[in-house]
């Protein structure tokens, strides 16, 4: 993660705005960020040595974009409805949790439960992801380019989970509604999760997501899909064992 | 939650720095237990030397004129370094076992932190760095180190409940996490013999280590044993005279992040801890595996 000098260009006509964390704080940032009104003209941030700071971003409701010089800690991008964050660096836990709807694109790896809870938007990991990539997700779509850990779409309940490399243990285990696609190996997938026919619409769809997310070179036909056997929807003392 | 840091050196030139790093690592992770912090430092072992670390609530009382009385009582030369609430004593080899009755017989209130050729323990309760401070921590020279902050869970904010915690000679651990059948693998440690100080469940996994290496088997091995016969969450950090170790649970869901260069081994409960260690813009950083053993040896 190379330091980055302090930078004035933008890709629109307006100055970025600069925030150092070493000189500055991590609350400061966040509050100047939630200060943004529709239809500001500071339209792109920048955040210089986060070094590792929890909750960097968290709670932006503006469309603005927002690049992070260095890595991360906890949370951050939490919330997101709108912004455009990008990280260039590592993740900590929770990237992007409950995102709204926006992006966020970590350039490096990700911690455990990445985009958890999220509820719309595209989290996009260059990198690595850890355990419990997509806990819980609710229409959050996911894009990671490699690998993801055990656990991961846990309880996922709606949106699409794309791995272009290996999946962990127990794979989706007690999924309802969300799909996942996977090109490498899983090691193992979790209760009531299993392997699906790719059908037209989900290769259109996986290119869809391929695209917003800059991924090239891959075709959807590469992906095996996983999703809902839907035998645990509602209790039966047959499958007891199962949950 | 707890913070938890180590760091294993691998470049002899970044020795006198060992106590500085480790302290920068501890002290950046306060804000995951505020109730009490602890480190232990690996200085070069030396062969004709061993250290005892003893702890009083009353240094002024307990560490007076205690290295006369030692020298008296073992019949060889025993010095007394005082740190404030700490003493580190130094006394040959052969006489550590004797050397530890006397003390608990001349006085009775003082603590034994740990013993060893090479490690040095102070705990104390309070953030990192008031513990730091205290102890003048980071002026210390080492090759190897390992480092806490408590959240407390399990067992009372006491002094002791703090870690590391160390049960055989020159083996520490910290922890992050909580076993839960700390009681019962007590119960059967107890029935080989060992004692424990208090109720906390990472002395239990301390002791645990020190019973399998004691079997003969080495850190890795030992660590191994951790991951089916201890229940619960746990991410354990462990130091042994010349070697460092981390194993997480199979659900590794305590955070943890590592990083290597040519000059070292580091770990941090989060990357904030590694972010001023040199070098770490170009170090391998990855996340410790569950259920893997991770360990390096001088």
């Amino acid at each position: 993660m190379p330091a980055t000098k302090l930078s004035t260009a933008a890709a629109s006509d307006h100055a970025s705005r600069v925030f150092d964390l070493d000189q500055m704080s991590l609350r400061e940032l966040n509050q100047a960020l939630h200060n943004l009104m529709p239809g500001s003209n500071e339209t792109a941030w920048e955040v210089l040595n986060p070094k590792g700071s929890h909750s960097v971003a968290v709670g932006v409701d503006q469309p603005v974009s927002i690049d992070v010089r260095g890595s991360v800690g906890y949370y951050c991008g939490g919330m997101n409805s709108g912004s455009a964050i990008t990280v260039h660096g590592s993740a900590g836990p929770g990237v992007g949790e409950n995102m709204m709807s926006g992006s966020i694109t970590v350039k490096g790896d990700a911690s455990q439960y990445a985009g958890a809870t999220g509820k719309g938007g595209l989290l996009v990991i260059e990198g690595n992801a850890s355990s419990r990539c997509g806990i819980s997700m609710k229409g959050i779509d996911i894009v990671v380019h490699g690998n993801i850990g055990h656990m991961s779409a846990f309880m996922a309940q709606s949106g699409n989970l794309v791995v272009l490399g290996d999946a962990g243990d127990a794979l989706g285990d007690s999924i309802y509604e969300a799909r996942l696609f996977v090109r490498g190996k899983v090691d193992s997938l979790g209760a009531d999760c299993i392997a699906k026919e790719m059908r037209p619409e989900h290769l259109e769809l996986l290119q869809g997501l391929l695209d917003r997310a800059g991924v090239t070179g891959v075709k959807p036909s590469e992906f095996k899909r996983y999703g809902s056997a839907r035998t645990l929807y509602n209790f039966n003392i047959d499958n007891a064992d199962a949950y | 939650m707890c913070g938890i840091v180590g760091l294993f050196l691998k470049d002899k030139a970044l020795e006198p720095q060992l106590g500085a790093m480790l302290s920068q690592m501890l002290v950046s992770l306060s804000d995951r237990g505020p109730d009490s912090a602890g480190i232990a430092i690996y200085g070069a072992p030396s062969r004709n030397e061993a250290k005892i670390t003893i702890q009083s609530p009353r240094p002024e009382r307990d560490f007076r004129g205690l290295d006369a009385e030692l020298t008296k009582a073992l019949g060889v030369p025993v010095s007394v370094m005082v740190k404030s609430t700490h003493a580190v004593i130094r006394t040959t080899p052969e006489k550590v076992d004797a050397a530890r009755e006397t003390i608990q017989s001349l006085r009775p209130d003082i603590r034994i932190m740990g013993a060893g050729e090479a490690v040095e323990i102070y705990k104390e309760v309070g953030l990192p760095e008031a513990v730091v401070d205290r102890f003048d921590i980071r002026g210390m020279t080492g090759t190897h180190g390992i480092g806490h902050t408590r959240m407390a869970t399990e067992s009372a904010v006491t002094t002791m409940g703090a870690h590391p915690f160390s049960t055989g000679a020159d083996q520490c651990l910290v922890h992050n996490g909580s076993l839960s059948n700390h009681n019962n693998v007590r119960r059967e440690l107890v029935r080989e013999g060992m004692t424990f100080e208090t109720e906390n469940d990472t002395e239990v996994a301390a002791a645990y280590l020190s019973s399998q290496m004691a079997h003969g088997k080495n850190l890795g091995e030992a660590l191994e044993g951790t991951l089916s016969d201890l229940d619960g969450f746990f991410t354990f950090v462990v130091g042994t005279k010349n070697g460092f170790g981390v194993v997480r649970d199979p659900i590794a869901c305590k955070p943890a992040v590592m990083a290597e260069t040519d000059q070292y081994v580091a770990f941090g409960s989060e990357y904030r801890a590694l972010t001023k260690l040199p070098g770490i813009d170009n170090a391998r950083v990855w996340e410790p595996e569950p259920a893997t053993v991770y360990f390096w040896e001088h």
